[in-house]
């Protein structure tokens, strides 16, 4: 809580600024609202807000979910066989850089305004931060530890399951982080470009009332919701990885700093 | 019969010989010491002993069967401690269990056993990162010997210890020695340490590396507490100096 302190304090005094700006009269009331605005469109909006965020977040969930199940899954392969490492990567960048604003319509063209086109493209946008962090964890296994394992006589299976597994999840973690944020924007994107429901439908339908103020509060709200997916992420690491955050006499000194 | 034969083991790397009609047997129970400089080849003869690393000729027998290329049949503990960071030390010392078959809760008490004896109680639940060089040594001489294949290969197992902690380990070690009598070699570059702890000191010495010289140290184990400031230990000292000496010599 400490450490936040000093973001905290930013925040805040941005907020206060923002909010000087708007009571001084400089700028229009309905092209910049301010933030006690904003925050009141977010309650007077609150249930029509929730009804679009709940299909928002399950979009972002499942395609989430399917994302990180796809990237581990590209990530292992790749690592057990070079060849298909060298296959497929380059492909895999390349999916990175194709706009989703330009696949977008063409999924809804394909798959309909329902919710599959917005999974995929959250898949899309989530699975790659997984698979390049989950691959380069796996190369980080320690070649020395390789050795001791092959020398007690455990396979590439035990190598990896007692090893190369373990060691990637830091990389895994960075990769989820990343691929967390990815999911809720990803989710919008897809919306906003073709669709029946989600915060991304509620923004175009503002955006067509210029009602500054909902805008500006589905834009903290999308924020929000990130901030706390990125959140369960940090949890789910520190769950997952009780060493990394031991507070031993030798780390004293990187703590400290 | 003897324990461990190695049989003309030669070694390149991108054509550079590293190690050259490499000779050595080694009876049960005894403790032999592989001295020579660093980059000498002494690990790559590990490798090869452990099955790591084929080498180009030569062959390694452990109780009279060829073993050459085959991994899992020494207990081998390198020059680092290798304990892996996201495990537990009761399972990190577990793992040759768990990698042999063993389900964990069978694995964690087996191994729980010996805590006590390696010096090790109450770190069962620690992490690495949480213990001491010493501690951590003492760790992968336990996960060492729990792999049990009775030919043990330590390199340079002391060499990250401070002195202080160096002398205390070398005592203790030579102590669970004696009771488990395990046949072992080990690799160091510290002369003092080669004669206080081995039965036979091997040189190997020399680009590509061989062995050049066999010096038994007659002194039997136990060995008394003062035994590195006799005269029988000075003298061994001198004569194993005077030919790493005289091999650099020839060098120049």
């Amino acid at each position: 809580m400490k450490a936040a302190l000093p973001a905290l304090c930013a925040v805040a005094l941005l907020l206060i600024f923002w909010e000087l700006v708007c009571l001084s009269g400089l700028v229009p009331a309905y092209m910049l609202p301010s933030p006690v605005q904003v925050v009141q469109a977010m309650v007077n909006d609150r249930a029509l807000l929730w009804e679009h965020a709940t299909i928002t977040l399950k979009e972002a969930a499942i395609g989430l979910v399917v994302g990180v199940v796809i990237g581990v899954a590209f990530a292992a392969l790749m690592d057990s066989f070079e060849v298909l490492y060298k296959a497929v990567y380059p492909i895999l960048v390349m999916t990175q850089t194709i706009p989703s604003v330009a696949i977008a319509p063409l999924l809804v063209l394909w798959f309909g305004y329902e919710m599959t086109p917005k999974i995929i493209l959250v898949v899309l946008a989530t699975f790659f931060p997984v698979t390049v962090g989950v691959l380069e964890g796996f190369r980080s296994a320690d070649k020395d530890a390789i050795a001791l394992l092959r020398s007690m006589g455990a396979g590439k299976w035990k190598i990896f399951r007692y090893l190369k597994a373990p060691s990637a999840l830091p990389q895994f973690f960075s990769g989820l982080r990343i691929a967390a944020a990815y999911s809720v924007v990803g989710a919008v994107i897809s919306e906003w470009l073709g669709g029946f429901g989600g915060l991304g439908v509620y923004m175009t339908r503002v955006k067509k009332a210029f009602a500054f103020d909902k805008m500006f509060a589905v834009i903290f709200l999308i924020s929000a919701l990130s901030l706390l997916l990125m959140r369960l992420v940090d949890v789910g690491e520190r769950v997952c990885m009780p060493y990394r955050f031991l507070n031993t006499s030798s780390q004293k000194g990187r703590n400290d700093k | 019969m003897d324990k461990l034969v190695i049989e003309g083991v030669s070694k390149a790397f991108d054509g550079r010989a590293v190690l050259k009609d490499i000779n050595l047997t080694v009876r049960p129970g005894e403790l032999v010491c592989l001295l020579g400089v660093s980059g000498g080849g002494k690990t790559t003869l590990f490798n090869i002993i452990a099955g790591l690393l084929k080498p180009d000729t030569g062959r390694v027998l452990i109780d009279g069967q060829d073993v050459t290329g085959r991994p899992g049949q020494v207990s081998y503990m390198m020059q680092k401690d290798l304990l892996l960071p996201f495990r537990t030390i009761e399972d990190n010392v577990a793992l040759p269990l768990l990698l042999k078959g063993m389900n964990r809760q069978e694995a964690r008490r087996r191994a729980g056993e010996l805590f006590g004896e390696f010096g090790l109680a109450g770190t069962e639940k620690q992490y690495p990162a949480q213990l001491s060089g010493g501690m951590r040594q003492r760790a992968a001489f336990l996960r060492t010997w729990l792999f049990s294949q009775n030919v043990a290969l330590l390199d340079e197992p002391f060499s990250a210890l401070d002195p202080l902690t160096r002398r205390s380990v070398h005592r203790w070690y030579l102590d669970v020695m004696d009771r488990i009598h395990l046949t072992t070699c080990f690799i160091t570059h510290d002369v003092d340490e080669a004669v206080l702890l081995s039965d036979r000191v091997c040189l190997l010495t020399g680009h590509p590396g061989s062995i050049t010289h066999e010096l038994t140290i007659a002194q039997p184990r136990p060995r008394p507490e003062d035994f590195n400031l006799s005269v029988e230990f000075l003298e061994y000292k001198r004569k194993i100096l005077s030919i790493i000496n005289g091999e650099k010599q020839a060098v120049k």
